[in-house]
């Protein structure tokens, strides 16, 4: 059995159509089996809310008396872009105010506008024969704009990865605040309401397919940017006339430690066609599955701790390492029924047809990442690469001499295997001498927490281990934890200068 | 029910905390404690119905004490019941209920002010009641 389109419309016009939400769509079809679903169901509406970063607006202010050619724009003291036409300008979410700290941005703009509020545009230029005026400074509303369409190049990710932190420190992320030790699981995404999880293969979902974007009667564009269906993360871009959204479901936010992002309401119906329909409407959370992430490491491909499924996820524990760990999410599964609910009423009364793509969007792509062709300096570029270092069986006296004579202020102490077992710094020596009575050994001084790098590893990340634990040298280690360098503050100024600035 | 003790060490440093567990017999749980040179300050918790009789003696050892309530609040306008919250709290102050509507439990909290930093959407704060 097949059902067409117009078909489809023609019972929406009518007022008779059966539309559920995704989330009611496992049960349905476990009851009446595919073909019963088929006959019953005639679309089924999907919802997700949640930070979406790769957002923003393109606004048309209309001109001016004299006329201005904005060159640099602000709104709120948040820049927006330059480059387009006199009084064209596009603003992205995650751009930060110039003047306040993390808590204001674009995204806070664009809620501001949507909200009702009065939001300043500042501008200027070098002013040209046509576009003679210099400066302007005005207070404007979303209705004094000619154009404010929402204009989102990566939204509704088909899944996220979750996110926990192995490392001893708390880290700050766009995934949230992650405690240390893997102390807990960050995740985002509606699971089984996620419009892409309803339709993998992208059958419905394409160009110029009506979607709820903001509460707004939006639209999607096309394949968003990173659409990587083949690895199972397709994305969107979107669009949406701002002046119709509502503040309910655009959000401004601030991720503490990382910055500004927005969070939006995105939701697309999908007509029942066909029995595929049906089995990709089914889905469940249980059959959703993600990558714990470990954040921890500071390198594009971070490893995985374990799979898990949505399902999982949203009960709030997870097993990590053997521990039970709390999971919770920086999207709003609550948020993500009330898109799914909306596009159910705007169907229900007639008010939104379904849509076929007028041009598919590509169900196979694998987003590559980005060719380097100059590739930043490694800790081997600049570490020295003498090292002096001492047992943990010598005395005190013995590490003050060898301090003395390498002219260094950092020892590391290695066991009779050349492994590193701790460090000894002139700070540590100085406080033997002072308190004398911890000891006369190395071994009774040294810090056994050693902070280390190794030869492969950016500078840059070498550099915030540095800054973050307070210290000013790091142990070069190898594979079997043997001491083949030193990393010191002084290493760095070799990045001065030398081959490295261009 | 959670207290906060707040005492000069001026005076000496006197083991405040101990001698009322002593003299009272009350156990106390120190949950939070910030103690320097000059001052400390301390919340802790102890059985409801102890209250006075603890409240008493620390008083009487030159502590200032009140009774902390509703110290985290939630500005429903605000908040989208995203979850940012639940897994960061060290006392589980925060759940979702059966409609994954965020739910507190304030009288859990021991104002380690993590959630307000980790909220996106800045819609927790601390009510400080003097």
């Amino acid at each position: 059995m097949h059902k067409s389109i117009g078909q489809i419309n023609e019972r929406i016009r009518d007022g008779n159509a059966r539309v559920v939400t995704a989330e009611e769509m496992p049960a349905i079809v476990a009851e009446l089996g595919e073909e019963g679903a088929l006959r019953e169901v005639d679309v089924v509406t999907t919802g997700t809310f949640g930070a979406m970063c790769s957002s923003g607006a393109f606004f048309n202010f209309g001109h001016a008396d004299p006329p201005i050619r904005m060159e640099r724009i602000w709104l709120n003291d948040v820049e927006a872009y330059g480059g387009l036409a006199a009084v064209d300008t596009y603003l992205g979410a995650t751009q930060k105010s110039d003047t306040r700290d993390d808590s204001y941005g674009g995204a806070h703009v664009i809620e501001d506008f949507i909200a009702g509020k009065s939001v300043e545009l500042r501008a200027i230029s070098r002013g040209t024969d046509c576009y003679p005026r210099r400066t302007i400074t005005t207070e404007l509303l979303l209705e004094n704009l000619n154009q404010a369409t929402m204009c989102n190049p990566r939204n509704g990710y088909q899944r996220y990865n979750a996110a926990s932190n192995s490392t001893d420190r708390s880290l700050h992320t766009y995934m949230g605040l992650l405690l240390p030790n893997c102390g807990n699981v960050t995740y985002s995404g509606a699971g089984l309401l996620n419009p892409i999880s309803n339709d993998p293969k992208f059958r419905l979902i394409g160009s110029g397919v009506p979607a709820f974007i903001g509460g707004a009667r939006g639209m999607i564009v096309g394949e968003g940017t990173q659409h990587s269906p083949a690895a199972g993360f397709g994305t969107l871009m979107v669009t949406g006339d701002m002046k119709d959204m509502s503040p309910d479901f655009v959000r401004g936010a601030t991720m503490n430690g990382y910055g500004v992002t927005l969070y939006v309401g995105l939701g697309i119906p999908l007509p029942v066609l066909d029995i595929e329909t049906v089995r990709s409407c089914a889905v469940r959370d249980e059959d959703i599955t993600v990558d714990i992430i470990d954040y921890g490491i500071p390198a594009r491909d971070r490893p995985s701790l374990r799979k898990v499924t949505y399902a999982e996820l949203k009960s709030g524990f997870v097993e990590v390492n053997g521990e039970e760990v709390r999971a919770s999410s920086l999207s709003s599964f609550r948020k993500a029924r009330e898109v799914a609910e909306g596009l159910k009423k705007w169907i229900g009364n007639g008010s939104l047809e379904m849509t076929l793509p007028t041009r598919c969007i590509n169900p196979s792509r694998a987003a590559k990442p980005m060719k380097e062709t100059v590739h930043g300096p490694r800790v081997l570029d600049i570490m020295d690469r003498r090292v002096i270092s001492i047992s943990q069986e010598e005395e005190i006296s013995t590490a003050a001499g060898k301090l003395l004579k390498g002219e260094t202020n950092h020892l590391p102490v290695i066991d009779a295997h050349g492994k590193l077992v701790g460090i000894v710094t002139t700070y540590d020596i100085s406080k033997a001498v002072v308190n004398p009575a911890k000891g006369s050994h190395v071994r009774d001084i040294m810090r056994k927490k050693v902070i280390t790098t190794t030869p492969d590893e950016p500078v840059d990340i070498a550099v915030q281990k540095l800054e973050k634990f307070n210290i000013s040298a790091l142990p070069v280690v190898d594979a079997d934890y043997r001491v083949i360098a030193m990393l010191t503050a002084i290493d760095l100024g070799k990045l001065f200068g030398g081959r490295w600035l261009k | 029910m959670k207290l906060i003790v707040t005492f000069s060490r001026k005076a000496g440093k006197k083991p405040i905390i101990a001698s009322v567990v002593r003299d009272t017999g009350v156990l106390i749980n120190v949950e939070r404690a910030i103690i320097d040179s000059s001052e400390g300050e301390a919340l802790i918790d102890i059985p409801d119905d102890q209250c006075r009789l603890v409240k008493e003696k620390l008083a009487e050892m030159g502590a200032s004490v009140r009774i902390l309530e509703d110290v985290i609040t939630l500005d429903e306008s605000e908040c989208v019941d995203c979850g940012a919250c639940i897994s960061i709290c060290p006392q589980e102050v925060f759940s979702f209920d059966e409609n994954w509507k965020l739910t507190l439990d304030a009288g859990r909290c021991v104002l380690c002010g993590r959630c307000i930093d980790a909220c996106p959407h800045q819609a927790l704060s601390q009510k400080i009641d003097t």
